[in-house]
């Protein structure tokens, strides 16, 4: 048994303008240990996803289906105490802008004691200790007196290492990442995704790990899931996807993948704007982008399927097997032969 | 902090000595020599009037009479006598203040009092019935002018149903003697005016607690909390309430100078013998010491509450104490 499995989640939100369709119909699994990456564009319905499955969007506001077995319960819809025990707890969560996410008129102390005692039933005393342990795992330097500081006093870096200390002081099964490096220089970007990949090996809870960077996927992932309009358009192994990739958008990210062995004049961009999640195109969301489309895509919306590969692989796209096996290896060879004459 | 605090210190009392500073130039550039005009009420010769410039030192140049006035403020802590009536100015402020900062800081404490509970808790649950019902008091209190709903208050509560008086001030302390005095009839007696200055400035309060926690509401750091597993009225009492507190705390110390400024009417409606009618009849009469003491008092005032706020600040605020 997986130990958190999402089945046909749901998320919409009811604004001024209309409903908006953030996540429709996402399915997945994620294993103890495991890393699971989540790509896709701005928009996508990556974060609104996981934000749902911790209970974190207005339930006034948002109307929400579905089921998310945690640990072989039940957490969709599960009252405001059930989900608080789970909260910080099992289930701990970074977000993409360590300058905002953490409390700026309390202590970092404060911060981290608070997870603490929220979940143990400890003294004050033994949960500033822990705090400060767990500083010293995310390499905060002198942490016994930076426990003291206010979080204006630190670096955007040390701001998210302390965001990821306060969500695993309580050793969670589970760590959501949500574009953890997205708002820091990449030599800090590196430096944090090198801290977590040790503090998973550690730890041994699993990561998911929400990204635009198809590399940090490419690197830290076993399983990937692609969103696109707040749906699941492809999910495979992390190999599986890097050598073949079963759909339209999936290869237009691979193309647009900046790699520093490929000379940035071929690189491919996306055309288009991503989807409206207020009126999502009919058929399928990335017809209007898609070089590849016929009347079907237009009007079908094309079913999650699984490819040659097996169930472990599956995409939607209403090509035959032959036209998008001759497409990628065309495509292919074309990035290959970028990467001859960059060679 | 310390640093931060010294700042602000020295900064309150050069904001005070210009204030009175500008204060004296404007009053005794205005030729209003009152020597020459009357001398206590009656028409005087020329002689006695050279006797009373020289005796107040109006005969000497405004930056000498400015200099005199600082010296005697600080090292006697007098603020001249009035010259309708031979009055210490120090003495008549002493008694209008108590009137006037009565009426202020109760009427500070009861609308801060109202507003609280009412924006937080309409700001929990938005669009909800008591967020309405409190949405149309904030309109009303808004929309009704002061005097105008003192009037109503005095007519309805004091006049028709007799429960409040409608007038006259009772001293706090009841060493004062007399049934008129002590704590109980003091704050009897002031209900009113309280409830004039609370209704206006509750609405407005209520309108800014409810749209900060809103917007404190939507930080990241609250998504984080409730991340965290903190349940939700943690979230907002050691979450949010802080820092929603800020901008409330700025508006507290910009609106205390405020209501200082128009303290006047709500005195006028329920006869009370504060600053503001002090002023009136001081201008009335061209007492320029007490004009000049009731602007200093009202000064000063503003530049404490300020000075108040800033503390109040750092304290709160922990990004302000580097400043
Ligand atoms: N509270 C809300 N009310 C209305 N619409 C919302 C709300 N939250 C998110 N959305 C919409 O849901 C869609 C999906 O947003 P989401 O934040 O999940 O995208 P994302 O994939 O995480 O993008 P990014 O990479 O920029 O973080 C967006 O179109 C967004 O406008
Ligand atoms: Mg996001």
């Amino acid at each position: 048994m997986a130990l958190l499995e999402v089945t046909d989640l749901n998320t919409r939100f009811r604004t001024d303008d209309g409903i908006v369709k953030a996540v429709s119909g996402v399915s997945f699994t994620v294993e103890s240990g495991e890393t699971l990456g989540v790509v896709g564009e701005s928009g996508s319905g990556k974060s609104v996803t996981f934000l749902t499955l911790m209970g974190l969007v207005d339930r006034r506001h948002a109307e929400v289906s579905g089921s998310v077995r945690f640990d072989g319960q039940e957490i969709l819809g599960a009252s405001g105490k059930q989900l608080q025990k789970i909260r910080g707890r099992r289930i701990g969560m970074i977000f993409q802008d360590p300058m905002t996410s953490l409390n700026p008129v309390k202590k970092i102390g404060w911060q981290l004691e608070e997870a603490v005692l929220l979940h143990n039933d400890v003294t004050h005393d033994e949960a500033r200790r822990r705090a400060i342990e767990i500083l010293k795992e995310v390499e905060i330097p002198k942490a016994d007196t930076r426990i003291d500081d206010y979080p204006h006093q630190f670096s955007g870096g040390m701001r998210q290492r302390v965001m990821i200390a306060m969500a695993l002081i309580n050793n969670p099964e589970v760590l959501i990442a949500d574009e953890p490096t997205t708002a820091l220089d990449v030599t800090t970007q590196a430096q944090i995704l090198r801290l977590m990949t040790k503090l998973q090996e550690e730890h041994g809870m699993a990561i998911v790990m929400i990204t635009h960077d198809l590399g940090v996927v490419a690197e830290l992932s076993d399983d990937v899931l692609v969103m696109y309009g707040g749906r699941v358009v492809e999910q495979a192994e992390v190999d599986d996807l890097f050598t073949k990739p079963e759909m339209p958008y999936t290869w237009g990210l691979l193309g647009s993948l900046p790699r520093l062995d490929i000379t940035s004049a071929r690189l491919e961009q996306i055309p288009g704007q991503p989807p409206s999640l207020l009126h999502p195109p009919s058929g399928c969301a990335f017809n209007p982008r898609c070089a590849y489309a016929f009347d079907r895509c237009h009007e079908e919306l094309p079913e999650l399927r699984a490819g040659a590969v097996g169930e472990g692989h599956r995409f939607r796209c209403h090509l035959s097997d032959d036209e998008r096996a001759r497409i990628w290896e065309a495509k292919k060879a074309s990035l290959g032969a970028a990467e001859g004459s960059a060679a | 902090m310390i640093r931060y605090l010294i700042r602000r210190f020295f900064w309150a009392v050069w904001l005070f000595f210009m204030a009175t500073f500008i204060t004296y130039v404007i009053f005794f550039l205005i030729p209003s020599s009152p020597g020459r005009i009357t001398g206590f009420g009656f028409s005087v010769s020329p002689v006695q009037a050279a006797q009373i410039n020289s005796q107040w030192h109006l005969d000497v140049p405004a930056y000498q009479q400015y200099w005199i006035f600082v010296w005697n403020m600080i090292r006697h802590q007098s603020l001249g006598y009035s010259f309708q009536n031979g009055a210490s100015v120090r003495w008549i402020m002493a008694q209008d203040a108590r009137v006037t900062g009565s009426i202020v800081l109760g009427g500070a404490v009861l609308w801060l009092l109202i507003s609280f509970p009412v924006g937080v808790l309409s700001a929990l649950r938005p669009r909800s019935l008591f967020d309405r019902a409190a949405m149309v008091f904030v309109l009303v209190g808004i929309a009704s002018p002061p005097v105008w709903l003192g009037l109503i208050l005095a007519y309805l509560f004091g006049f028709k149903l007799g429960w409040t008086p409608i007038a006259d001030y009772c001293n706090f302390a009841s060493s004062a003697g007399g049934e008129c005095s002590g704590p109980v009839h003091w704050a009897y007696h002031l209900i009113l005016p309280w409830l004039t200055f609370a209704f206006l400035f509750a609405a407005l309060y209520v309108r800014i607690i409810r749209a900060t926690l809103l917007e404190t509401a939507s930080e990241d750091y609250i998504r984080t909390a409730r991340a965290k597993g903190a349940p939700a009225r943690r979230v907002v009492v050691r979450h949010m309430l802080r820092n929603s507190l800020l901008p409330v705390v700025t508006m507290l110390g910009m609106d205390i100078a405020y209501v200082l400024g128009n303290v006047l009417f709500v005195e006028r409606v329920f006869n009370l013998h504060g600053l503001g009618i002090e002023v009136l009849s001081a201008v009335h009469t061209s007492d320029v010491p007490v004009i000049i003491g009731v602007i200093v008092c009202i000064t000063l005032a503003v530049i404490v509450a300020n000075f108040i706020v800033d503390v109040a600040y750092a304290v709160l605020d922990p990004r302000v104490r580097l400043l």
